[in-house]
Order: C-alpha cells, then sequence, then structure tokens
C-alpha cells in the first residue's frame, strides 16, 4: 500500500502533486456534490459565460447523489456514483482549477491528460459503502439546482472523509496498475 | 378461493422495500467474509472489511447501506387459487414501493428517459409475474441499483459458439466492467429462451440464496469453472486490483430456438438485496 496524505480544502496544485496512485487519502474541509444533471447545467454557464453556483478553482467534486437524510442526521447513505458519465465535462473543470474529483470506475483518457495538464487528482471512494462514508458528512446543504432532487449540488462539510488515489498528475492509473498485478489470464 | 387484501400487499411490500435497503443479507455477509479470507491485495481486504462494516452500520443506524437503493424490481408467482381483494395487484405493489420509498427514507432514483425528470417516488416498478398453482402470493423485492445494470449485456450468439463462446463472453463481460459495478459482483447468468427470456433468466437467478448450489449439477460445475476464470482477471475488489472479483456465478438456462444461443449477463453489485414475502 502507498503512503497516507490528510488534505485539507481548497486544494493547491503543492497539495496535490506529490499524490501518488495507491496513495491513501483522508479529505477534511468543504466539498460539493454533483452528478452527470448538475454537470450539464454547470457546463451550460460556463459555455454562456454566467456566474457559477459553485467556485471551481482549488475545490474536490464528490460524484454522490446521496439517499434522503431520516429525522436527526446531515444526511443519508452517501457513497460514489460511476465516474465515467461525468467524463465529457471534467477537462473543461480541471482547466478552470478543479483539483479533485471522487467517485468510483475508470476514466477516459481525455480526462487523465487533463490531470496532467492542469495538476488534478482523481480518487476513489469505496462504491456501496453509502453508510461508512456518510458518517465522515458532519453537514450538507443544497447550494443549486434543488429541483433535481438527489442529482442537486450539495456543499457538503467532511472529516476525514476516506479515498483512495487512482490517477495522479503524472497520470499513473491504479485500476491499470493493480489489475495487471494480479492478472493470471 | 383464498383472499387476500390488497393492503396486505401494501404492507408487506413497503415493509420489505425498507428492510432489502438496510439489511444486508446474511448469504451475502456470509460470502464477504469468506472473501476475506481469499483476498490476496492488502488493499482489497481493506475494501472487504469496510463493506462488513458498511453492512453493520447500516443496520444499526437504520440508513441504507448504499445510496443507490435501485429501480424496484419485483419478481411475483400469484397461485392461481389466490383472488385479490380491494383493487389491483400491480396497483398494491405499486403502493408499497411508494409508501416504502419515502417512509424509509431511500433514494428516488427514477426518471424520464430524455428531460431526465424525476417521478418522485420510485415508480413505475418493474414487475415479473408467473402465475403458478397453490394459494400462496409470493413477491421477492429486488432493488437493482444503476452502476452494475448500466455493465450487464445481452448476446445473440451463434449456436456453434456453444460453452466456450459463451464462457468468453462472460469473462469478458465482467473483466471490462472492471470497477464500474462494484465489484465484489455476483454474476447473474440466463441462458436459452429468447431476447428478452435470457435478461430475465440472468436476473432471476440472482433470487438464489448465495452459498446454495444450483440444484442441477452440470449448471453447478459450470458456474465453478466461470467463477475461477473470473476471479483470474484480477479486477478485485473495487477494481483496485485483487483475487476477489465475484463473489458468486449463478446461471439460469432453458431451450431456445435452434437458430439461436441467447446469453444475458445481469451484473449484481456487492450489495445484493434481494428479499422474499409469502403471503
Amino acid at each position: 500500500m502507498g503512503n497516507e496524505y490528510h488534505l485539507k480544502t481548497p486544494l493547491s496544485a503543492e497539495d496535490i502533486e506529490p499524490l501518488r496512485s495507491g496513495d491513501r487519502v483522508t479529505i477534511s474541509g468543504i466539498i460539493y456534490t454533483a452528478r452527470d444533471a448538475a454537470h450539464r447545467k454547470i457546463m451550460e454557464l460556463i459555455e454562456a459565460g454566467k456566474e457559477l453556483p459553485i467556485p471551481i478553482e482549488g475545490q474536490v467534486i464528490y460524484y454522490v447523489g446521496p439517499s434522503p437524510a431520516p429525522p436527526g442526521r446531515v444526511i443519508g447513505a452517501a457513497g460514489p456514483t460511476t465516474s465515467y458519465r461525468m467524463d465529457p465535462f471534467a477537462p473543461k473543470l480541471l482547466e478552470l482549477g478543479l483539483k479533485g474529483m471522487i467517485g468510483k470506475g475508470k476514466r477516459s483518457k481525455e480526462v487523465i491528460e487533463a490531470m496532467v495538464r492542469h495538476k488534478g487528482v482523481y480518487m476513489a471512494a469505496i462504491g456501496g459503502a453509502g453508510a461508512l462514508m456518510a458518517r465522515a458528512i458532519k453537514a450538507a446543504r443544497v447550494v443549486a439546482y434543488e429541483e433535481l432532487g438527489p442529482e442537486a449540488i450539495r456543499e457538503l462539510r467532511v472529516e476525514g472523509l476516506p479515498a483512495i488515489v487512482v490517477n495522479d498528475t503524472l497520470g499513473n492509473d491504479l485500476y491499470v496498475e493493480g489489475q495487471e498485478k494480479y492478472r493470471m489470464l | 378461493m383464498r383472499e387476500i387484501s390488497t393492503q396486505t400487499i401494501v404492507d408487506a411490500v413497503k415493509d420489505a422495500s425498507i428492510r432489502a435497503n438496510l439489511e444486508l443479507g446474511d448469504d451475502v455477509v456470509q460470502a464477504l467474509e469468506s472473501a476475506l479470507g481469499y483476498e490476496e491485495s492488502n488493499v482489497g481486504k481493506d475494501i472487504l472489511k469496510k463493506l462488513l462494516e458498511n453492512a453493520e452500520i447500516a443496520r444499526e443506524e437504520r440508513i441504507p447501506m448504499c445510496q443507490d437503493t435501485g429501480v424496484a424490481v419485483l419478481f411475483v408467482e400469484l397461485g392461481q387459487e389466490v383472488s385479490v381483494k380491494g383493487g389491483g395487484l400491480r396497483q398494491a405493489l405499486e403502493e408499497g414501493i411508494r409508501q416504502g420509498y419515502e417512509e424509509g427514507f431511500l433514494r428516488k432514483s427514477v426518471c424520464h428517459p430524455f428531460t431526465r425528470k424525476n417521478t418522485g417516488d420510485n415508480t413505475p416498478i418493474i414487475v415479473h409475474l408467473d402465475l403458478v398453482s397453490g394459494d400462496k402470493l409470493k413477491i421477492w423485492v429486488v432493488p437493482k441499483g444503476g452502476g452494475s445494470e448500466n455493465m450487464s449485456r445481452l448476446f445473440m450468439l451463434p449456436p456453434s459458439a456453444g460453452w466456450d463462446g459463451i464462457k468468453e463472453k462472460i469473462v469478458q463481460t465482467v473483466a471490462e466492467a472492471g470497477p464500474n459495478p462494484c465489484p465484489p459482483t455476483i454474476i447473474g447468468v440466463g441462458i436459452g429462451g429468447n431476447f428478452e427470456k435470457s435478461a430475465i433468466l440472468a436476473k432471476k437467478s440472482l433470487l438464489r440464496v448465495l452459498g446454495t448450489p444450483n440444484p442441477d449439477p452440470e449448471l453447478a460445475e459450470m458456474e465453478q469453472e466461470l467463477l475461477e476464470e473470473i476471479n483470474k482477471t484480477g479486477v478485485g475488489p473495487q477494481g483496485l486490483g485483487g483475487r476477489m472479483t465475484s463473489l458468486a456465478v449463478h446461471i439460469l438456462m432453458m431451450p431456445c430456438h435452434i437458430a439461436s444461443l441467447p446469453l444475458a449477463v445481469n451484473i449484481q453489485c456487492h450489495a445484493s438485496r434481494h428479499l422474499e414475502i409469502v403471503l
């Protein structure tokens, strides 16, 4: 297993350049949720040159559509959704200074190249561990597109959110390297 | 005729939809525990432990194990001596799901295909109804997540492809899916029938309790052979590399057209939710 890092948002290029695929990280601070529907809306605003509902520079986006919060809780289950659906939008956001993405599953060549070019990382959270991940979320509020329900953009305050670095700023890919190591076919 | 009221059906489906999403079945817990013994990767072992911890948190704190509480799939066996009183069977099933997803704080994940507007109550549901003999109503509530469903595939193979061709397609489907369907997965396989029947067989095969052998010894052997092959791909827990790509392979098979060899591969994530109700 790789090294362990604690990241405090917002992030700078210096914060993420030491990270390597296979490292374990815990994240604290403010992060934002967005799935494909919210990404599409943000992209429309960017193309129209309009103001965005959330800051992008130095930020981390978590690909998640949480289940509703039962009484007395800040959020329901909140594990990652599959990231490839956000691939068409990620390079533009990295260009605008997005530093981190949290999700699950492989990214496209274009996204991996954009991470190298603009210094960003992609981290995997454990898919299907929604109850466990929710424990690290201390506050949540909808900041845009409430009508999208689970797909609305939420601002989350997290403490020690666990993830594993998959793609780093050198173009490494843990999904490729990890599987190579155990392939027997 | 034995009478069952729609209210009884609504209440039972509501309760089952909540419990299925909050309480991971003992069979899956046992399979994850036994996978820990086989896993060679340290990252993989850590993930399997976290999945077991996640199941415990969900059960104790009464929140869903996964935020994707799925599209509600219901397999229904209606005994022909049963008379449903007080309304329609489908409406009762749908109302049970509607109430369960609202009262259980489950995520509503159903939307219009193009506008993507959420229907707001997790309906319509998907029902596979069989009319059987007897006076019982059996319902399996099977919430199915999008991540693993998206990685499922259907092949209309030439009959000459045979067992080797089938094996190749299944292993290829699992390898290409990689991390996306949240491994360790359970692979549901439907062989034969026709285009739609193979897919329903593949999904139905997932209802079998994990760890119980296929009643057909020939299929049981094929399942074992496939599982060994799949676990050589190196995909591993969460696709980060390792031995335990899948926990099990389940096959259902039926005869097909002389020109065809339909094959459906329905991937199920580790959050395998299926609850059986007998009324």
